[in-house]
């Protein structure tokens, strides 16, 4: 049975990617314990120049989700998406290309970003001959998809490739239209907006870097694994229709919310946040959909780990597309802007979400992949509570943080003056700079679980292999 | 899930069955949010607030060099030596715990100044507003703070603010400015598509004499100490 599916699937470009995530996901988690602390404890930049974390920042967030959230996308998307079109990826080499191609934007990213070569662009800081190399390997990788699809023996065009394909059409246009820029050098260049323009265009990226990046390509991970991992039909096909084509319409508009009462117009501010607080229908919509899957087999979760993975991920996943529109209106976003609040509802989302559904659903592909077990089960439990715990620490860590930043510099005394300086409330972050520190760490020790637990299964399947080989030829 | 198909639809049951159909429908719709809030931004005349009041931006004559320019004379381009020093800020990743957007709040007033106004950074490609603050905003540092004192906070923070936590910046005092490469900067920023800051032939030429022996460091401080010093506020005017 594996050996046909082997043969009908190309399987080995989906080992490829999976693995990469697994070595990603520890490398990311590693720079940013590091930066974390050195917010903590500044000696750690030691006065070297690429330690610094103004350098190091960017290289966190690119590997997070350029280096692991995307190779986790290309493996979870191309797998599922010959499984339910029931054909093999339309072009092997199409597919092997978009692998060297990302690897070899990942080692660039690697190794300009703490040289300083950016274009200071938040999540956009790679300089102009990477962007052209992300350009022609994000179409490869969105070609091939397609064509995939367009080959499909099945009639309909499966949920999850829903999501999959907008997050790809999405990204293209947001990514060639934000990194537009003139080059002064190799290594230099210079975004053609300015201002207040160049403000909304980099948040319209930004935000949908999540939007699409980390929600939709994600929710199409979660509308595969969970039900073939519950082994149940998706919750509800209607849910699903109302809520794919409401977050791919609604999510767009957000961007504006990352500006409010800055000099952006304020009309622009209010519609990125009304359209905001009523993105909480079609993203609860998501959650409920992936969580009432479950419906009436809610005992697996007692049992079955990798669905603890991506259960709870569901639950992160509605908080913080709660707090979200909550943080998008202007009255909390007053106190809440510029602090760590934000940093802690990202983290939710990266941490909990996105992370915690990757690791549940790149589980299930060591297993489908390999034709095996897991070498352990309880190191996945054991991860599970690592990235749990890890996560919850991290957060609380940034929305006491936050907040308390947030009321320290409105806070007037009975004098009618600021009670506070800006370097006492520096002052006061430090335990919960130092929380956050211990929280992420904790969350990378899960990593490194996976990573060991991963390996090694992959080595016990090999082995296995290469034995029973063994024992055909000499019977 | 194919006998399900009527529960939606017909336009549904299109869009799902047709990849084409898919990939258009899907570009069509997500275009929309970002056309509807980019693009009027660079038509409509209010959003940048020099269009109602002209004294914002620096009224330049004939024959004047950016060193006759004045504190509080108006939004200017950057000198060779700021735009440079905007570079390093650019390349330490300074924008990531420092923002450039003071709000119109009564303690952001107090604490950085006036709120700042879009027509204050319409030369900055990129924009450097940030989106977080774990140190001060520094959209009106200028002139706040001696040349000496920034330069002793760059090579070691908490020699002067003792609670901070930001890095040393030691090598920015040991890496000379090139003139070459600073007339290449601007040449860039003149020819922009978009937002070109005016330069003129002889701010070009004078790019050597200004940044004759200069280092990272002094262009640096070169281009904190301007922030925020362009515009002279008039209380009684309410700019948005």
């Amino acid at each position: 049975m594996q050996a046909s599916l082997d043969q009908k699937y190309n399987f080995e470009i989906i080992k490829w990617f999976t693995v990469s995530a697994v070595i990603y996901l520890v490398v990311g988690t590693t720079v940013g314990v590091y930066i974390a602390s050195e917010l903590a404890w500044p000696f750690l930049n030691f006065d070297i120049a690429e330690l610094t974390f103004g350098r190091l920042r960017p290289l966190h967030t690119n590997a997070v989700i350029f280096a692991f959230g995307g190779m986790s996308l290309m493996a979870t998307s191309y797998y599922s998406v010959q499984r339910t079109c029931g054909v093999r990826i339309w072009s092997d080499k199409l597919a092997w290309f978009v692998f060297w191609g990302w690897t070899a934007v990942i080692i660039s990213a690697v190794i300009t970003l703490p040289l300083g070569i950016t274009q200071s662009k938040e999540y956009a800081e790679l300089e102009w001959p990477i962007d052209l190399l992300i350009a022609v390997v994000w179409v490869a990788y969105t070609f091939n998809f397609v064509m995939t699809i367009a080959t499909r023996k099945t009639k309909h065009i499966y949920v999850s490739n829903w999501f999959f394909l907008s997050m790809m059409v999405m990204i293209t246009l947001l990514h060639v239209v934000n990194s537009l820029a003139v080059p002064v050098d190799m290594f230099n260049s210079y975004s053609i907006f300015s201002g207040v323009q160049d403000a909304m265009i980099q948040w319209w990226w930004g935000h949908n870097a999540v939007g699409f990046y980390l929600t939709a390509g994600f929710l199409g991970i979660m509308y595969y694994f969970v039900p073939k991992q519950a082994g149940r039909p998706v919750f509800s096909y209607r849910l699903s229709v109302i809520h794919f084509w409401a977050l791919t319409f609604g999510y767009v508009w957000l961007g504006a919310h990352h500006l409010q009462y800055t000099a952006l117009p304020d009309w622009t501010g209010s519609v990125g946040a009304a359209i905001s607080l009523a993105m909480i229908i079609p993203s609860w919509g998501g959650a409920i959909n992936g969580m009432m899957t479950l419906s009436g087999a809610w005992d697996k979760l007692r049992t079955d780990y990798i669905l603890r993975f991506l259960i709870v991920s569901l639950a992160f996943y509605a908080m913080s597309t709660f707090e979200g529109p909550v943080m998008s209106a202007k009255t909390v976003n007053a106190l809440s802007h510029y602090t760590d609040w934000t940093i802690g509802h990202v983290h939710s989302g990266a941490l909990g979400w996105v992370a915690m559904v990757a690791a549940g659903a790149i589980y299930h592909l060591v297993m489908k992949l390999w034709n095996t077990k897991m070498y352990s089960e309880s190191l996945i439990n054991m991860h599970f509570w690592l990235a749990t715990i890890g996560t919850v620490v991290y957060i609380i860590a940034m929305w006491v943080s936050g907040i308390m930043q947030g009321l320290m510099w409105r806070d007037y005394d009975e004098f009618g003056t600021l009670t506070y300086t800006f370097a006492e409330s520096v002052a006061a972050m430090h335990p919960y700079y130092a929380m956050r520190a211990v929280g992420g760490f904790i969350y990378w020790t899960g990593g490194v679980v996976m990573l060991y637990n991963v390996i090694m299964t992959i080595r016990m399947a090999t082995s296995e292999k290469s034995v029973s080989a063994a024992t055909t030829a000499t019977a | 899930m194919s006998e399900k198909k009527n529960q939606t639809g017909p336009i549904q049951y299109k869009f799902e069955t047709n990849i084409v159909a898919m990939v258009l429908i899907t570009l069509a719709l997500v275009s929309v949010g970002g056309l509807v809030e980019i693009v009027p931004l660079f038509y409509i005349d209010e959003t940048m607030e020099h269009n109602q009041h002209k004294e914002i931006l620096w009224d330049r004559q004939e024959g004047q060099s950016l060193n006759d320019w004045q504190a509080g004379d108006g939004v200017r381009p950057y000198k060779p030596l700021e735009l440079m020093g905007r570079k390093v800020y650019l390349r330490e990743g300074c924008y990531l715990c420092h923002s450039q957007m003071i709000r119109p709040f009564r303690d952001e007033k107090e604490r950085y100044g006036h709120y700042s106004l879009a027509s204050e950074s319409i030369y900055d490609h990129p924009f450097q507003w940030g989106s977080k603050r774990t140190g001060p905003d520094l959209a009106r540092v200028g002139a706040k703070y001696s040349d000496e004192w920034h330069e002793l906070h760059l090579e070691a923070p908490r020699s002067v603010v003792p609670e901070s936590v930001m890095p040393n910046y030691p090598w920015l005092a040991k890496a000379p400015i090139d003139a070459e490469l600073t007339v290449k900067h601007m040449e860039v920023m003149r020819n922009m598509p978009n937002a070109p800051a005016p330069y003129t032939d002889a701010d070009i030429a004078s790019v050597p004499a200004e940044v004759e022996g200069k280092t990272e460091l002094d262009a640096l401080v070169a281009y904190l100490q301007v922030l925020g010093t362009m515009v002279k506020f008039d209380e009684n005017i309410d700019y948005r």
